[in-house]
């Protein structure tokens, strides 16, 4: 009988031990530009890739990146940028910023980045989290029909802390 | 870098579990490195990614990304996850005996 037990408990031991911990991240995105959507889109899918869970939470104008009316007309943000490759009297003329996105949606393809809409429904099938945060909805007076399909569900801020319990924290 | 008996011969891996040598490769080699991550057994649909990695690394001289391997195959991205559930991104091509993937998407 002890013998058996000690069997047992030596075989649970060592099933245990064989168990890998995930790794897991949960990014916040802030913003609303195409320069700052696509570094947390990104970054998730990258964690995917290698067998990370990832849950992603948007926030603020960061909602941008999943109104459906939106998220296919992202701007590149180079005004107040200091990286902006242009002096900011130029890049406040109507049209250039709109120029300036299209450059940079141009050079996205060439490199076969997807839109933002098509990283949405990849990140989606890779089996990524996405969250749209409550207050912001209330704020910004939008209903889940006015979100893109992926997005799980509307959460509180101290929803997302406990679905964030044990992952990497990265804020956008 | 270590050296493990995959499938009968003595195989050269690095740190991560990608095969050194490339040349060492065989599909019983494949089976063991998907047994080895939790893959069993390779199925054909598994064999349809392996066999375009392959394909594709030795045209492009590098492995390809999962957008790459969803592009170029009838494999879409939600499969390609539920055949290689611990990351496509690594485990297609360590399988295929290549190299870690350079791409990011």
């Amino acid at each position: 009988m002890t013998t058996v037990l000690e069997q047992q408990t030596t075989g649970l031991a060592a099933g245990e031990s064989e168990q890998e911990v995930t790794r897991k991240v949960a990014i916040i995105c802030s913003k609303g530009s195409l320069d700052m959507a696509y570094p947390g889109l990104i970054m998730a899918n990258a964690a995917r890739m290698m067998g990370m869970d990832a849950t992603i939470f948007f926030t603020f104008w960061g909602m941008d990146i999943i109104n459906k009316k939106k998220v296919d007309h992202l701007h590149a943000g180079l005004l107040g940028n200091p990286s902006s490759p242009m002096p900011h009297s130029i890049m406040g003329l109507p049209g250039m910023e709109a120029l300036a996105t299209k450059m940079m949606v141009k050079k996205m393809e060439e490199l076969d980045i997807p839109p933002v809409s098509e990283l949405l429904e990849i990140l989606d099938d890779a089996g990524a989290e996405l969250y749209a945060c409550q207050l912001a909805m209330e704020m910004f007076n939008l209903s889940t029909d006015d979100l893109v399909p992926q997005v799980k569900e509307s959460i509180t801020a101290m929803d997302f802390w406990e679905k964030a319990e044990g992952a990497q924290i990265v804020f956008i | 870098m270590t050296t493990e008996l995959l499938a009968g011969l003595n195989i050269e891996l690095d740190a991560e579990g990608f095969l050194v040598n490339a040349d060492q490769w065989t599909p019983e080699i494949a089976e063991e490195i998907a047994r080895r991550s939790g893959i069993e057994p390779l199925t054909d649909r598994h064999w349809t990614v392996i066999d375009f990695c392959r394909k594709d690394a030795a045209d492009q001289g590098t492995p390809p990304t999962i957008r790459r391997i969803t592009k170029n195959t009838d494999v879409s991205t939600k499969e390609i996850y539920q055949l290689f559930p611990k990351g496509p991104g690594i485990l297609a091509s360590r399988i295929a005996g290549l190299t870690k993937p350079k791409g990011c998407i």
